[in-house]
């Protein structure tokens, strides 16, 4: 591990940032009365699709693990419709869960979008369709590079995040960001930009600590 | 001396009660009340004012209504006279209001808005404590000077029908009288027929002067289908009926007597949108107040917007209206528009008196009444009356005098206004010294309990009390001389009545010498921790791997939870709280099975890396204290147990129990809607209970009891699970004799029978599971060797409070009760015994699924939620320990129940001897921890907007689950007790 994959950590994470930053001042200059509260399913979509799209972009530029040795394309596609179908069953499976924590039926999936944006997607650009490889990483002591430990840390703040952002909701202040689901969407998405940031500068403070096994 | 943590716990816990009931005592103020009883009295009234010593007025002036009748509609909302349903339904009403000679007001009632404080406000003018509302179904007779005693002292003769709490209260006041019971809530004709039956007699009689009639039927009907029923608008069109029958044989009357008379009609409270009341929402605190007289003046009113007034003005109005003396304790001011047709002289006289009466109550209750804005207020009006009497006896020119005397009456009023804000205000006194000594004995209690964990949680769950200490000893002396001392010049220099200074010096003393015993033990368990940690340190802190999520979700969850106590919405949704802290730990299982089943499924290097670090973390441990090394190695195993438990479709049950567990309780959350700002919601429980669909109610609630049946019997005796089937038929039985529920059998709704028999029946059953289940375990600790026996008996016992809680539970409720059962099931077979968690854990599991049970229940913490009803099962009349038992144990069965399976759990299935005082000290602690803080909350919190409506309520909630607390730890005691001398 050198401090340049730390830094290029930063940059990557950086960029995330910005882009979830731009998603909420772009689309004003194309849409009329666009904000985050009133209009706030609108910029969910936007900013599920900016973040999308960073990933997907930043996964194709950088390749933290270029080893995928097979290369047809009929694998490609297939690898392809496999990460949409996780995505999906991610969308689904979070969904469910805020189901029961008490959330309405209709109004929450968009929530569950946002959330598997900022958790599943940056697992499947990171570690493929690959169960085994996620459910190592999100054991104890079961990173083994910085991607990953970095991977680990931004997930979980963003669920950390959507959980403390359901707080406030039986609060009687009657603020515009207490209505479902703003406040749980907010929290995540300060969740996911707090652990983009703290994430390379843990593992930058937490270097000497930090033996990876295999490489 | 050495004394089990178990042991200790239950007498922490006990200690506790008494600091909470001492501080509650200092909590709940006293009333404002004038220091001359109501016994030695008729101190002569108070003399109009002059300038000179011309004026000669010193007698009360005389009544200005010759007979009055107070109609009290129970529940009466504004809404329902002013609004459009008393256009429709109470035409004569409207017309009266609209046209007729009446005045109508909004009358504005302090919570809590329930029907005892409120009879007591309307009838004496002060405002009761918040405690009345406990007293309410065991009304003592009212001491205080009101209305109906004075007008009794004056030889008037006052008829009284309706509601029995009247009579309860003014015992012996009434020259006639019918009581009618309100505790047949689901009975809303007969209890009205019975106060109208006597209307024609009475009227035709005339030979009272006070008639009161109070009806209830509205207040049932409220209760039982909400504001909205079509049975409201036919209650309101039969009010209508009786209030013109009423009115027309006043007015016949009126020609044979010189004086006019007074109709009153008046609500005691209002009705919330769901029905009930007892809180302070608007809807509930806004009632009507009509007064119709043939000497008030036919003005066209504007009806939709009357007047606001406060409802204990009606005392003083009353008074007034009838020429007596002002209740010495009345808060309120004279309605003026009542007097408004008189000549000025007396309308000054009246306003006078008044304040007078406000002013003297302002003076026995507040120190520095002279610098109160209204006690000036009323100086100067007082002065300016006396110049005005002397002009008015001078014969001066009339223009100036009115002049003058419009002038004056506008500052009277003013004065008035001010005073009775001010005094309003003073109900909010705190006896700061009680509370301090309640808080101190809790606090203390709780740090020793703190202090004491990693002794306690210890695997021998063993702590050392050190006795007599010579250090300590002196330190206990020195201490309590102090306190002494402190004591007395507090009592001897305080000028408000204190509680604490009013016990006996032996009682006073003992709790001095407990806080100074206490304060010792802390002082030495301090001394012996720092002894112990400056000894050459073998280990730094305790090694943080010991702390698995779910701990740092149980502690996370334990301390937001008390944090959140300080904001008023969350104690109005604390239900939220809980479901999300449940949810929350569901997950947390869920994470815990997948990872150890995964990992192990896997067979990946992580977990010999994971048994490595356990046993790096553990071997320091082991030299010192806390249970967390065992449960590490515990934990370290658990995988390989896992698997190896894990065959088929067990395996698959495992994995899917937290989810199944969440499915219920997202079931359970959706069935009653609690708190206050999602209570209106539409909920299963409302759908059930509406009488359409009371053939679903039935199916559920048989249903239930089937799956309560199959759930319990399993671990039950050949006897007792008889005894349970029967005892649940009856259970059926008596919801359908109550008309609850139906028999498939008949279809049409038969007549309602109180149930008595059914209920006997049931009560029989639950004693005789009691009884067997307390056998058994004496069985079990003459017969030394015999574990099973016990444990069969703890099981009967917990059988037979499941079977009393289905007695008790509203039908809608049942499934509640079903799935308490099934999730206690799931959990035990598929997460504790396969995951092998330790005690302290599975206890704070228990805690909250119990505290979450509570709420699904559609319990809140309002006291409006209360299922009263619950104390009225089998028994014929009102008995108050029985019903207060009984109510308690309604309101706390998923707490209680929860518990009771955590004993049996721990003593049926753990090994280790230790588990139950474990659990018993965790117990006792998790359940302390809120009361001390929340303690310390109100305190700092006690002049908040919200403290009556939300804290106090709250306060009262907090109280009783600490004493069930205490009661749960003394049977956890018990029990281990009797392992201990087992083996």
């Amino acid at each position: 591990m050198k401090d340049t994959d730390i830094k290029r950590l930063l940059y990557t994470h950086l960029l995330c940032v910005f882009s979830i930053i731009l998603s909420v001042f772009i689309p004003s200059f194309f849409l009329e009365n666009f904000s985050i509260l009133e209009t706030h399913l609108t910029w969910l979509c936007i900013c599920s699709g900016f973040v999308t799209a960073v990933n997907l972009v930043l996964y194709f530029v950088v390749k933290p693990n270029a080893s995928s040795k097979r290369s047809s394309l009929s694998h490609k596609v297939t690898r392809f419709l496999k990460c949409c179908i996780y995505f999906l069953m991610s969308c689904f499976t979070f969904h469910i869960i805020f189901v029961l924590y008490g959330a309405p039926l209709i109004e929450t999936f968009l929530f569950a979008v946002i959330l598997s944006t900022f958790t599943t997607i940056p697992c499947l650009c990171l570690l493929g369709p690959n169960l085994k490889a996620w459910l190592r990483v999100f054991s104890r002591n079961g990173v083994t590079s910085i991607w990953e430990n970095s991977l680990q840390i931004t997930t979980i703040s963003s669920c950390v995040g959507a959980w403390l952002g359901a707080l406030p909701i039986p609060l009687d202040w009657e603020r515009p960001w207490q209505v479902w689901p703003i406040s749980c969407t907010l929290g995540a998405t300060f969740g996911y930009v707090a652990g983009l940031v703290t994430s390379p500068l843990w593992i930058y403070w937490n270097r000497k600590q930090l033996t990876y096994k295999n490489n | 001396m050495r004394l089990g943590s178990g042991t200790f716990a239950a007498c922490c816990v006990a200690i506790e009660v008494l600091g909470v009931a001492v501080f509650l005592r200092g909590f709940f103020p006293a009333p404002v009340r004038s220091s001359a009883r109501a016994e030695h009295r008729a101190e002569p009234p108070a003399p109009e004012p002059s300038a000179g010593s011309s004026s000669n007025w010193t007698k009360l002036p005389p009544p200005l209504f010759s007979k009055v009748v107070i109609v009290l509609i129970d529940a009466l909302r504004d809404d329902f006279v002013f609004g459009s349903k008393g256009v429709k339904f109470m035409p004569y009403t409207t017309y009266l209001v609209e046209k007729g000679a009446s005045h109508s007001f909004v009358a504005e009632a302090k919570p809590p808005t329930v029907t005892m404080p409120r009879i007591k406000a309307l009838m004496t003018g002060s405002l009761p404590g918040f405690i009345d509302i406990v007293r309410n179904l065991n009304s003592p007779a009212l001491l205080e000077d009101n209305v109906i005693r004075q007008a009794k002292a004056a030889g008037k003769r006052i008829f009284f029908y309706g509601d029995e709490t009247w009579i309860k209260l003014f015992p012996k006041h009434f020259v006639e009288y019918d009581g009618t019971t309100s505790f047949f809530v689901s009975d809303y004709t007969e209890v009205d027929n019975n106060v109208t039956r006597h209307l024609d007699k009475v009227l035709k009689r005339g030979d009272w002067d006070m008639l009161i009639l109070h009806y209830l039927g509205l207040d049932h009907i409220g209760h039982v289908s909400g504001p909205h029923s079509p049975l409201i608008g036919r209650k309101l069109s039969e009010m209508d009926g009786v209030l013109m029958r009423i009115h027309t044989a006043l007015l016949s009357k009126e020609r044979e007597t010189l004086l006019p008379n007074l109709l009153v009609l008046c609500g005691d409270h209002g009705m919330s949108e769901t029905g009930s009341h007892g809180a302070s929402s608007t809807e509930e605190v806004n009632t009507p107040l009509v007064l119709i007289s043939s000497v008030f003046e036919r003005k066209p009113g504007d009806m939709r917007h009357p007047k606001r007034v406060q409802q204990t003005d009606l005392a003083a109005t009353l008074a007034i209206g009838l020429g007596l003396p002002i209740p010495k304790d009345s808060v309120g001011s004279l309605i003026f528009p009542v007097v408004e047709g008189k000549p000025m002289r007396d309308q000054l006289r009246f306003l006078h008196l008044n304040t007078v009466q406000l002013s003297k109550l302002l003076q026995e209750n507040v120190p520095s009444y002279e610098k109160d804005p209204g006690f000036e207020q009323f100086k100067v009006s007082e002065k300016l009356h006396g110049n005005w009497i002397k002009l008015y006896l001078e014969e001066n020119n009339s223009e100036v005098l009115f002049n003058l005397g419009t002038k004056v009456l506008r500052q009277y009023l003013d004065a008035l206004k001010t005073l009775s804000l001010s005094l309003s205000t003073q109900v909010a006194q705190y006896d700061i010294y009680s509370m301090m000594v309640g808080t101190a004995v809790v606090l203390e209690v709780l740090t020793l309990l703190l202090l004491s964990i990693p002794q306690a949680l210890h695997r021998k769950a063993e702590l050392d009390v050190p006795l007599s200490s010579p250090v300590i000893s002196l330190l206990f002396y020195l201490m309590f001389l102090v306190l002494s001392a402190i004591h007395v010049i507090v009592c001897t220099s305080a000028k408000s009545s204190c509680y604490f200074c009013g016990l006996p010096w032996l009682a006073a003393c003992g709790v001095m010498a407990l806080i100074s015993a206490l304060l010792c033990a802390i002082v030495s368990v301090l001394t012996k921790m720092f002894i112990r940690g400056s000894l050459p340190s073998k280990n730094p802190a305790p090694p943080n791997s010991g702390w698995s999520e779910l701990d740092l979700l149980m502690v996370f969850g334990t301390v937001g939870h008390v944090v959140s106590l300080g904001a008023s919405s969350f104690v109005e949704e604390e239900h939220q709280t809980w479901y999300f802290l449940v949810n929350t730990l569901c997950l947390a299982l869920s994470q815990e099975i997948y990872r150890s089943y995964f990992l192990r499924d896997d067979g990946e290097p992580q977990c010999c890396f994971r048994v490595e670090q356990g046993f790096a973390g553990a071997t320091p441990a082991l030299q010192d204290r806390t249970g967390y090394d065992t449960r590490e190695q515990d934990r370290v195993h658990v995988s390989s147990s896992l698997s190896e438990v894990l065959r088929g479709h067990e395996k698959w049950m495992v994995l899917a129990s937290p989810w199944l567990i969440l499915a219920c309780c997202r079931l359970l959350r959706s069935l009653n809607q609690t708190g206050v700002q999602w209570a209106h919601r539409p909920d299963l429980g409302h759908w059930l209970t509406s009488s359409d669909h009371k053939a679903e109610l039935s199916v559920l609630a048989a249903l239930s009891l089937l799956v309560t049946f199959m759930l319990v019997q399993r671990g039950c005796s050949p006897v007792s699970k008889a005894a349970l089937a029967l005892g649940l038929l009856g259970v059926y039985c008596y919801r359908a004799a109550i008309g609850n529920v139906l028999f498939p059998w008949q279809q049409d709704n038969r007549d309602i029978s109180k149930g008595i028999i059914e209920a006997r029946f049931v009560y029989i059953f639950v004693l005789g599971i009691l009884f067997t289940g307390t056998k058994d375990l004496l069985k079990s600790q003459v017969i030394a060797a015999d574990f099973k026996i016990k444990t069969v008996g703890l099981w009967e016992i917990y059988s037979g409070l499941v079977l009393l809680a289905a007695l008790l539970f509203r039908p809608h409720n049942l499934p509640v009760l079903a799935f308490s059962l099934l999730i206690q099931t799931v959990m035990t077979k598929f997460i504790w015994k396969p995951l092998r968690h330790d005690a302290a854990e599975i206890t704070v599991m228990h805690y909250w699924f119990g505290q979450a049970f509570f709420y699904f229940q559609g319990n809140s913490n309002n006291i409006a939620t209360v299922d009263i009803s619950a104390g009225f099962v089998g028994l014929d009349t009102y008995m108050e320990i029985p019903a207060m038992f009984l109510t308690a144990f309604g309101t706390y069965a998923g707490p209680v129940l929860w518990a009771s399976h955590l004993v049996h759990f721990l003593s049926s299935e753990t090994s280790s001897g230790s588990a139950l005082s474990h659990a018993c000290f965790c117990y006792a602690l998790i359940g302390s921890i809120p009361v001390s803080t929340y303690i310390i909350l109100v305190t700092s919190l006690r002049y908040h907007l919200f403290i009556w409506s939300v804290f106090s309520p709250k306060l009262l909630y907090e109280g009783v689950h600490l004493l069930i607390t205490a009661a749960v730890c003394a049977f956890f005691t018990t029990m281990d007790q009797t392992s201990l001398t087992k083996s």
